[in-house]
């Protein structure tokens, strides 16, 4: 299943300044995979421990990955892969 | 240095006093590379937390999609910190992804008197750099100001 992958400025030194690039798989964890295979590195930024670093979202189309089911969540084919720094911080 | 217009320093201001003692955060967009901030974005706290924030994810990808399709960047960043000084706190570091972007902390600790500093954080490193006010960007070299100055 092909889908289109936003990449955010800070990780478009892994896929040579492209803002979109291609990528397959079934699930967001199978087109991590794919990206990685193709754009070394990037998983690394996106995955800690089994589970999606909590310094990135990742959407598809619409939908934050996180609201169903992470890693698990299933892609079809044609749809957008959108990956954003999370924006986050605070005092403590 | 960030260089920013009056209007948009008295907006993120009014909106730190009333989220307080929540955290506010929002963004200032302004064309791509352009380094100059022209428009204020009020994000939701998803945190409502007088500690912490979290722009709202889903806000985040609408209002990220909608800078996209404008040619527009997010040239500053901002939060309140609501009982410390305008300093960024390790999670601020931590969390700061966008090397292009001006880091703007506001304390609203005294209730009077506001704090408004601005940061480069780039690979954990956090440079403070001035701030200067200014009423309209005309006499700037970054173009002309199609944003009619107030008063």
């Amino acid at each position: 299943m092909a889908v289109s992958v936003s990449i955010p400025t800070i990780l478009r030194s892994h896929t040579g300044g492209q803002k979109s690039v291609e990528a397959d798989g079934n699930t967001v964890a199978e087109v991590i995979n794919d990206l990685d295979s193709r754009h070394s590195g990037l998983k690394d930024r996106l995955v800690k421990d089994g589970g999606l670093h909590r310094f990135v979202n990742v959407y598809v189309n619409d939908e934050d990955v996180r609201f169903v089911g992470g890693l698990d969540a299933t892609v079809s084919d044609g749809d957008n892969l959108t990956i954003l720094p999370a924006v986050a911080g605070g005092t403590r | 240095m960030l260089v920013i217009r009056r209007d948009l320093v008295d907006a993120m201001v009014a909106h730190a006093r009333r989220d307080h003692p929540d955290e506010a955060c929002g963004v200032v967009a302004g064309p791509e590379g352009s380094d100059r901030p022209e428009r204020v974005i009020e994000m939701t706290n998803a945190e409502r937390s007088p500690t912490f924030y979290r722009f709202d994810s889903t806000e985040q990808l609408r209002v990220w999609r909608a800078m996209d399709a404008a040619d527009e960047e997010p040239v500053v960043i901002y939060h309140s910190h609501t009982a410390t000084e305008a300093y960024p706190s390790r999670t601020d570091v931590s969390y700061a992804s966008e090397p292009n972007a001006h880091y703007v902390l506001l304390s609203t600790r005294d209730p009077h008197e506001y704090e408004l500093r601005s940061y480069r954080i780039v690979d954990g490193v956090v440079t403070e750099e001035p701030v200067e006010v200014v009423e309209s960007y005309m006499f700037a070299h970054t173009g002309s100001d199609d944003v009619p100055d107030r008063g």
